[in-house]
Parts: C-alpha cells; sequence; structure tokens
C-alpha cells in the first residue's frame, strides 16, 4: 500500500495508506502506487482522485496549486487549498 | 478623607473594571486554546515545504543563475522590515516589546549606512513607528477586518512583498513578529525572508529525483509559497502570541482589582465605623449635658 498524505498550510488534511492517488501534474496527470520511484512536480488546480483499493471507484479531492513529492516514505501532495 | 459616598462609587467601579477583565481573560483563555491548536496544525506544511526545499537548493546552489529569489539582488544597501503587530490593544508590553524590537533592528541597520524601510502588518505598531520614522513607512495591511487571519491574508500580504521586491524597492527583507513560547513569554524575533537563506540541507539526496517540470522551475514556484509560509507562520503566532499575552496581562488586572477593591473596602469599613463612634461620642455628650 501507498501512503498518502495531503497537506495544506492550515492544516493536515489526509494521512492515510492507499492503492493508487492520480496527480494532476502540471505537465500531465500522473499516477502514483506504492514503490515509485522519487519523483517531484508541481500540481495545478484540478482533482486528486483516490484510489482506495483495487478496482474501487475513487475518491474526489478539489485541490488548488502545490507541489507532490514521491519519496521512500510514499506521496506527499502539498497543496495550497482543498476543496471541503 | 474621602466622604463614605465617593468611597462606595469608587468600589462599584471597580468592580466593575474587575468584571471585564476578568471577561476579557476568560475570552483570550478560551481563545488562546484555538490559536495555539492553529499554530500546531500549520506546523506540517511548513516543515515539509521546508524540507523540499532543502533538498531542492542543495541542488541548485552554487548556481549562478539560481531565482533572484535565492541569491538576491547583489547588493544589501536597502533593508524592508515587515513588523508583524496586533490590531487590539489589552495584551500587556506585547506590541511596544515587538515594536522595540522593530526599532532596535533599524537603529543597527542605519548605524550601518543602510537604508530602511518598513511594511506593517496591524494596527498597533502603526502610531509608534510613525512617531519615529515617518517617511520610512511604505505600506500598511490591515488584518482587523478579517476576525482570524490566514492564508488568504497571509497569500495577499506576501505577494504585495515579492511585488516590491520585484520592482527593485528593495533589497534584503527582515520578517519582525512575536514567538508564542508560553502565556507568560512572547518574544519578538527577527528573521530574514528576502532573500530566502539556504537552507541547511543535511538531508543528502540518495537517491535519484526526477523533477516535472525543472529544478529550477520547481524553486521558482516553491520560494514565493515558502515567504507565504514565512508570513502565514508569524500571523499564527501572532494570534496566539496576542491571546497568551493578553489573558496574562488580565489576569494581573483582575488580581490588582481585587486587591484595591480589598483595600478600599477596608478603608470604608474604617470611616464608617469612625463616623458611628463620632456619633456616639455625640450624644453620649449631649446625654450628660442634660
Amino acid at each position: 500500500m501507498l501512503h498518502f498524505e495531503l497537506v495544506t498550510p492550515a492544516r493536515l488534511v489526509r494521512s492515510e495508506q492507499v492503492y493508487m492517488v492520480v496527480v494532476p501534474g502540471t505537465d500531465g496527470e500522473f499516477g502514483v502506487l506504492e514503490g515509485h520511484a522519487p519523483f517531484m512536480s508541481t500540481v495545478k488546480d484540478g482533482t486528486i482522485k483516490l484510489y482506495k483499493s483495487q478496482g474501487v471507484a475513487p475518491e474526489e479531492i478539489q485541490v488548488q496549486g502545490g507541489f507532490a513529492e514521491v519519496s521512500a516514505k510514499g506521496l506527499t501532495v502539498l497543496a495550497e487549498h482543498v476543496e471541503g | 478623607m474621602a466622604s463614605l459616598k465617593e468611597l462606595k462609587g469608587r468600589i462599584n467601579s471597580v468592580k466593575s473594571t474587575q468584571k471585564i477583565t476578568k471577561a476579557k481573560q476568560m475570552v483570550a483563555a478560551a481563545k488562546l486554546r484555538k490559536a495555539q491548536a492553529a499554530a500546531e496544525a500549520a506546523r506540517p506544511y511548513a516543515s515539509r515545504l521546508a524540507e523540499v526545499m532543502g533538498s531542492l537548493a542543495a541542488k541548485v546552489a552554487g548556481q549562478d543563475n539560481g531565482p533572484l529569489l535565492m541569491r538576491g539582488t547583489g547588493s544589501d544597501q536597502r533593508h524592508l522590515l515587515v513588523v508583524v503587530n496586533t490590531d487590539k490593544g489589552l495584551c500587556g508590553g506585547l506590541n511596544s516589546n515587538i515594536v522595540k524590537e522593530a526599532k532596535a533592528q533599524a537603529r543597527a541597520l542605519i548605524a550601518a549606512g543602510k537604508t530602511v524601510t518598513f511594511y506593517l502588518v496591524g494596527k498597533k505598531g502603526r502610531a509608534p513607528l510613525r512617531r519615529d520614522y515617518p517617511k520610512a513607512i511604505v505600506e500598511n495591511f490591515d488584518t482587523s477586518t478579517v476576525r482570524t487571519p490566514g492564508f488568504d491574508e497571509a497569500s495577499a500580504i506576501a505577494h504585495q512583498i515579492l511585488a516590491m521586491f520585484e520592482a527593485g524597492k528593495f533589497d534584503v527583507a527582515h520578517l519582525v513578529a512575536p514567538k508564542f513560547k508560553s502565556a507568560l513569554a512572547q518574544d519578538p524575533v527577527t528573521t530574514q525572508i528576502i532573500p530566502v537563506p539556504a537552507p541547511t540541507a543535511a538531508a543528502s539526496a540518495d537517491a535519484v529525483v526526477e523533477y516535472e517540470p525543472g529544478e529550477e522551475e520547481i524553486l521558482e514556484e516553491l520560494l514565493p509559497r515558502y515567504v507565504t509560509t514565512q508570513v502565514f507562520g508569524a500571523l499564527l503566532e501572532r494570534e496566539a502570541s496576542e491571546q497568551g499575552a493578553s489573558m496574562t496581562a488580565m489576569d494581573n488586572a483582575t488580581r490588582n482589582a481585587g486587591e484595591l477593591i480589598n483595600k478600599l473596602t477596608i478603608q470604608y469599613n474604617r470611616s464608617r465605623q469612625a463616623a458611628i463612634t463620632t456619633e456616639l461620642i455625640e450624644i453620649i455628650a449631649g446625654a450628660e449635658a442634660l
């Protein structure tokens, strides 16, 4: 499982184990699974798709601006603003 | 010797003052908890951002063509002091301490032959700083229109400062803001925000990280955000400091009012007794004369 964290300046929105996350990168969407190579990208305004487990309909989170960082620890998205 | 009626009036007036200070103290205590929680909640973002920046800056460091925000304008002649004060009073010496720190910094810079300008956040720093440096204040940012200044305000402040930097209005910017230690101690601290101080990147890049778009583009986007986060952190600290200082000051005020009430009550009782005694003596003397 992939450790996913979504952080905004005001609070830590999510910190959980998920199957896959699709992030709207500036240069195009990318999906992150467990064991992804170290990677960093800027994020444009859009929707993060959160797959809790394989084959399940994704949960959608609207984010505005920020960064995504994939390291050995998992995926961290630093977003300026999160809807809801 | 004040008359009985006068004393009673004074006691009542001190009592109502005490009621106000007590209410303010309790409000501050409740708000302090909230402000502290907010400051706590903002920490993960700040620390992650610093981490990301540390690893990126280590990569870009040493290059001459790094982003302007990182390497500065190449001079350190014109300084901007961003002074974060509160909007409301009743918080003890907090604001005067912040202003004192700002003035000390300004004096040191001016003594070193630099020019200093001010960017003021919050209402309470305006008057004392304007008195000493009437021409140096370039901008006021009003945070009193919103209940609790949040990221939007921080972002507005940061954008204004960054725009001024890009327009070449100053070379170095410092942030003077209170640091919340406890309800008893809030010390003003000065930190440099522009150029962004190169973080001590101890984290050696153990793996090859891929960047999208490029390292420099990401850093270019990250630095303004870092400045915003710094300002946001200062606003949160200010909020917590204000409530903490207010709580302590109002606690003292309530206690002082209590002491004053006791003293006045004793005085009131003494003069009441004295009046009764004199009256009795008069009556006895009158009866004996008959």
